[in-house]
């Protein structure tokens, strides 16, 4: 596939804790880390998912005013920003896995329409729902 | 306002607590050592990052799974009552009217209401229901749109 959603980013209040959160507690790789000045452009990638980024940015200065960033270090802590789905083979191994590396789960792995679900946040507060996919269905 | 990231972080810990187990007791005090502030300070900041006091939220958050037990399950409003947090069944009748409109039994019984209408339908009128209102030729209609977006539509003559 050539063409498509290629990077998407969340806002993190520290880029080195969120690094460490999304690759040693969630797997993710570093795809790129390059900094300019004050400005850092931070990429992960799910190991399985090459065409797709996902951005770890810290909202500030130089592209962003110190007070709206003030207000998205906010935002983001308050744990208001839009919800992101990470989906998984196997969401109570998964849970087990990131639970012995201090994941902050806010919902344990939960069965139901068929599927099954669990919540946890990154050290940011953005929120995730990990969800195992269904069999047959990818 | 501005308030310290930090502590709206450490609040958003609080509220996800609730939101987890909303049927359980959270006093002030339980919620502050969540969040690791005060007790002075818990429900004024709470209120100030998410707008309404802690209290007040863990009651919303009852009430929805309330709603969701009376419409999606067939246990009885006591049992619900109880699994949703209310010591009594008095209270939780008469806030969920206060907050409502209606008590427990009247909204299952518009929701029953609602999906069993539908159910007892037989299939092909269900299916009929939802045929397109065709009541002219499609080229006629497809004309009549043409003119409608650059006038102002008639009054159809049946």
């Amino acid at each position: 596939m050539s063409q498509g959603v290629g990077v998407v980013g969340l806002y993190v209040r520290d880029q080195d804790e969120a690094l460490k959160f999304y690759v040693e507690k969630l797997g993710f790789r570093v795809h790129t880390d390059s900094k300019n000045g004050d400005y850092r452009w931070l990429t992960v990638q799910h190991p399985d998912q090459p065409s797709f980024q996902l951005g770890l940015y810290a909202p500030g200065p130089p592209t962003l005013d110190a007070a709206t960033a003030q207000t998205l270090r906010e935002i983001v802590a308050k744990g208001a920003m839009p919800p992101l789905v990470l989906v998984v083979d196997d969401c109570r191994a998964a849970y087990e896995r990131m639970r012995a590396r201090n994941v902050e789960f806010t919902q344990e792995p939960v069965s139901r329409y068929g599927s099954t679900d669990a919540s946890f946040r990154d050290p940011s507060g953005n929120g995730w729902k990990m969800i195992e996919a269904r069999k047959g269905q990818s | 306002m501005g308030l310290d990231p930090e502590l709206l972080r450490r609040l958003l810990r609080a509220k996800d607590r609730m939101d987890v187990a909303s049927h359980e007791e959270w006093p002030v005090g339980r919620l502050a050592r969540v969040s690791h502030v005060s007790q002075a300070h818990f429900a004024r900041s709470f209120r100030d990052a998410f707008g309404l006091p802690p209290h007040r939220y863990l009651l919303t958050r009852r009430l929805e799974r309330a709603k969701a037990l009376l419409r999606d399950t067939e246990l009885s409003i006591t049992d619900i009552a109880f699994r949703t947090g209310w010591k009594s069944l008095g209270t939780f009748g008469r806030i969920f009217r206060d907050v409502t409109g209606e008590s427990p039994g009247e909204l299952r019984a518009r929701e029953k209401a609602a999906s069993h209408a539908l159910d007892r339908v037989p299939a092909c009128y269900l299916i009929a229901a939802h045929r397109p209102d065709l009541k002219i030729a499609v080229s006629e209609k497809r004309r009549r749109d043409a003119i409608g977006k650059t006038k102002a539509t008639k009054k159809e003559v049946p």
